[in-house]
């Protein structure tokens, strides 16, 4: 995941929770599936999404990560997925997936710095199609995870409609967006700026810090995945209650 | 999942029991880890709620607690918890609660059962009884040290040679050169109506070796036709062939002997050559021995005390246990103690009347390590009039107790030395000091006494120590009143509970920096199995031996005794490889241990070992109470 791009990203995109442009999206996902000529998207919206009002600990989901050429969706592309099915209380490893996929845009060198996947190692990758229909059917009736929405929706929703000329949709809970409630709803104030105190770092790493995480080395798209479906059992374990509303959370 | 999810697998590999195993089983649990979050006091298990995963911390803190709501365990990064309800019906027996911000990695029960089935180290680490896995731990380590703790059988090549008495020297050298022995038995063929043979066994009544033959018959001038019984040996010192090798070679230092017939059901097997041990053990305490002996001054010996510390350091690296060690040490600092008596001897004249000099607590118990104490008495025969005799026993106990101190074994502070008048009596005033300790007990009068109830003879009158074991061992054993006191000393110095991160965390929830594991650890054992020793009329010195009595009265729970040796000797050995690492860094070495530099496996059994003397000395407190009947 590439932390630095999204810092800047995130202020863009944070809102409070509770906003009307929250859609419903289990009415969403049904007229999706009536739209979608793609087979494998068509079961994937068929599968559903929950409904707002339900509990966060009754959600399966799926906390996913993307290492990408650069952060442009529209002239970038994905390089490495990793996913890690989780609930509320557990986060099961085995069945968790990590592939390595061929970017039809070119592997920048500062990009290759950051995840450490090279140019020979993607030559040798399948491209996304390859791994699309079994990529779908774990993401179908999970809700998915992300530290930061700005990357992996719209990359994914970018990377189909180049591939199968249609795009994706799905609801997500961004811990990041989730620690930013926290720690940016005000600007630092005099005394803070007085003392040198700047506001949190709400980078991954830095986040899992303040709930007592481990430390991860960052930029394997399954760790990655792996660390954001920790911290998001730690913000919810801190902050929210089982109960809390799924609609309270997810984007 | 693949197996490039490093950051789990690399966690596992760093941590006991995952360090034993093979690659491709780790890789194996990695990919099936579960990971769960708790925050600080959530309970991440209930009492009787069901478990499905052994729990593996990651990082954070849990609390671990008894059904009674007693605190049984903390346990940090690396610490699991879990198994006890895995393994009998996978409900929960003890309660966790996370103390700090927690994540755990969960083994599944069905990966868990499969590594426990299939792999025999992780089941004796995890294994249901704590007390279990020490006892492995230990098996384990010996195993890797046969050499060490062999029995004198293995080293026994082949069946004596033997002669009967009516041959005369020339006949047996012939045959010693013929046979390429250094050694015969001699047998008497017509001394078999002894009861204690069967009656077609010849009975062996000399030895005789090169050395008879040289210092008895060629530099006597004797002829070669002298009959066998005139120049061999016939106070036959022997071992069992079960004893360990290195009670032979006590044995031999003991008795300035090279030979040793080897006894199995009262027939001889073998002998057992000095040098044959040597081929064993080319380096040990024997030479140190030797050369303590060869000392002529004070100044030579102080030079000695390094050879000490090597000898010590050298054991600990060739993985001899606690009790070779212990052993060889109190050998050492006998002969420290007779050599020094020698020179004060020859100093001073003879002594005027017979004296027996002491040895006392470790090294009477033969488990002496290199940081100690000279504890020292003297007894005087019962002819001794201070006017006349005071002075040269003044002098003699001042020689040596300087001496000692000169060669590293420093003064007691607590003044338990024969310089000391009142420790430096005639035998009739030792015989009134314990009477009046046995039969008039209190507390505050035995805890300045115990250590006078490890007793050893070094020197003179041994036959003085034995008589008073002997009064001991009467007097002690039906006395509830003084068993009752010596049991609540003995209950003065506690272990703690265990381990948390880098602290020692007592059982009110406190931790210190270190732990000192003579104070807290084998004192306090040691004192446990003298009050059962007391109890059941054992007249064995040593912690083990009385163990071995303990066990064959049968007066604790069963299995409770193999408990009690089994967290002696692993108490004793971490002590004694830290006193080593010390040695090795040239820091002066001491008892107290600093709990970051001990090894994660060393904290484990160290917390099942300080569990089983906490046990033990419940057990001691409710057994010893004044007036019940023992």
């Amino acid at each position: 995941m590439f932390y630095l791009g999204r810092d800047k990203v995130a202020e863009a995109e944070t809102r409070l929770p509770g906003s009307p442009e929250v859609p419903e999206w289990s009415e969403r996902f049904a007229t999706l599936a009536q739209q979608a000529s793609n087979p494998h998207l068509k079961r994937f919206y068929e599968a559903g999404a929950v409904a707002g009002e339900t509990p966060i600990a009754d959600v399966p989901m799926l906390s996913i990560d993307f290492e990408t050429t650069g952060l442009d969706p529209q002239k970038d592309d994905i390089v490495s997925i990793g996913l890690v099915t989780m609930s509320l209380d557990r986060i099961r490893l085995r069945e968790g997936r990590h592939w390595v996929v061929k970017p039809r845009a070119d592997l920048r060198n500062e990009s290759v710095v950051i995840h450490g996947i090279t140019h020979s190692e993607v030559e040798d990758a399948p491209d996304l199609t390859r791994i699309l229909e079994e990529l779908l059917d774990l993401m179908a009736g999970h809700l998915m995870v992300v530290h930061h929405r700005g990357i992996e929706r719209p990359f994914l929703d970018a990377a189909l409609r180049q591939r199968i000329g249609e795009g994706i949709e799905f609801p997500v809970i961004d811990t990041m967006e989730l620690e930013a409630r926290l720690h940016r709803r005000r600007p630092p104030g005099l005394i803070d700026r007085l003392m040198g105190r700047s506001s949190e770092s709400i980078r991954l790493a830095d986040s899992r810090g303040r709930y007592n995480l481990p430390y991860y080395r960052p930029h394997n798209a399954l760790t990655d995945a792996l660390a954001c479906a920790e911290l998001l059992q730690a913000q919810v374990a801190h902050r929210f209650s089982r109960d809390t509303p799924v609609c309270e959370l997810w984007h | 999942m693949q197996a490039e999810h490093l950051e789990i697998l690399d966690f596992l590999r760093r941590w006991q029991p995952f360090t034993e195993l093979p690659e491709e089983t780790l890789n194996h649990v990695a990919t099936n880890v579960e990971v769960s979050y708790f925050k600080a006091g959530d309970r991440i298990l209930e009492f009787g709620a069901p478990v499905d995963a052994w729990y593996f911390i990651r990082s954070g803190a849990v609390e671990v607690y008894r059904r009674n709501g007693d605190l049984y365990n903390r346990l940090s990064e690396g610490g699991y918890f879990g198994e006890f309800g895995l393994l009998r019906h996978k409900l929960t027996r003890f309660p966790a609660v996370a103390l700090e911000d927690t994540l755990v990695y969960l083994i599944p029960d069905a990966i868990f059962s499969e590594l426990f089935e299939n792999n025999e180290l992780f089941a004796d680490f995890v294994e249901v009884e704590d007390r279990t896995r020490l006892r492995h731990a230990l098996a384990r380590r010996e195993d890797a040290n046969e050499l060490m703790t062999s029995r004198v059988e293995s080293l026994v090549t082949r069946a004596p040679v033997s002669m009967d008495i009516g041959s005369t020297i020339q006949a047996g050298a012939k045959l010693m050169r013929d046979e390429g022995v250094s050694s015969l038995l001699i047998t008497d063929s017509s001394a078999d109506d002894r009861e204690d043979l069967p009656s077609h066994k010849a009975r062996m009544v000399g030895v005789i070796t090169d050395r008879d033959i040289r210092n008895r018959l060629v530099a006597e001038g004797l002829d070669y036709a002298t009959p066998i019984s005139k120049v061999m040996s016939t106070d036959i010192i022997h071992v069992e062939h079960n004893q360990l090798v290195f009670e032979a070679m006590m044995a031999m230092l003991r008795y300035n002997i090279h030979h040793l017939p080897v006894l199995k059901h009262k027939e001889p097997i073998g002998v057992l050559a000095l040098s044959d041990i040597i081929r064993y053990e080319s380096q040990n305490s024997l030479f140190v021995v030797g050369r303590i002996f060869r000392a002529h001054s004070v100044e030579e010996l102080k030079v000695l005390s390094g050879e000490v510390r090597s000898c010590f350091s050298r054991m600990v690296n060739e993985d001899a246990n606690s009790r070779m060690i212990g052993s060889a040490m109190a050998v050492i600092g006998r002969s420290f103690k007779q050599r020094l008596l020698e020179l004060a001897e020859e100093k001073l004249g003879p002594p005027p009347i017979p004296y027996c000099f002491l040895a006392l607590g470790s090294m009477a118990r033969h488990e002496q390590l290199i940081v100690t104490d000279q504890d020292n008495a003297l007894i005087l025969d019962n002819s001794y009039d201070p006017n006349i005799h005071g002075e040269y026993f003044s002098d003699l106990s001042d020689f040596v107790c300087d001496g000692l101190d000169a060669c590293g074994y420093e003064y007691c502070k607590g003044q338990i030395m024969a310089t000391n008048p009142k420790w430096r009596q005639p035998l009739r005033v030792w015989e009134q000091y314990f009477s009046d300790w046995i039969e008039k007990p209190t507390a505050e009068k035995l805890l300045n006494s115990f250590i006078f109830f490890d007793l050893d003879a070094v020197w003179g009158k041994s036959e003085w120590v034995e008589h008073l074991t002997n009064l001991i061992s009467r007097k002690a054993r039906h006395n509830s009143t003084f068993l009752a006191c010596m049991a609540r000393n003995a209950l003065l110095r506690t272990p703690p509970l265990g381990f948390f991160k880098d602290f020692v965390m007592e059982h009110s929830g406190k931790h210190t920096r270190s732990i000192n594991m003579k104070r807290r650890g084998t004192a306090p054992l040691a004192d446990l199995i003298r009050v059962h020793g007391m109890a059941v009329g054992s007249r064995s010195r040593n912690s083990f031996e009385r163990l071995e009595d303990i066990i064959e009265a049968d007066i604790l729970p069963t299995g409770r005794g193999q408990d009690l040796r089994d967290a002696l000797e692993f108490i004793s050995m971490v002590r004694i490889r830290h006193q080593a690492l010390d040695l090795e860094a040239g820091r002066e070495p001491d008892n107290d241990i600093e709990p970051e530099n001990l090894s994660d496996f060393e904290r484990k059994n160290l917390k099942d070992a300080f569990q089983i003397l906490s046990n033990a000395q419940k057990f001691l407190k409710y057994r010893y109470q004044p007036g019940r009947a023992n």
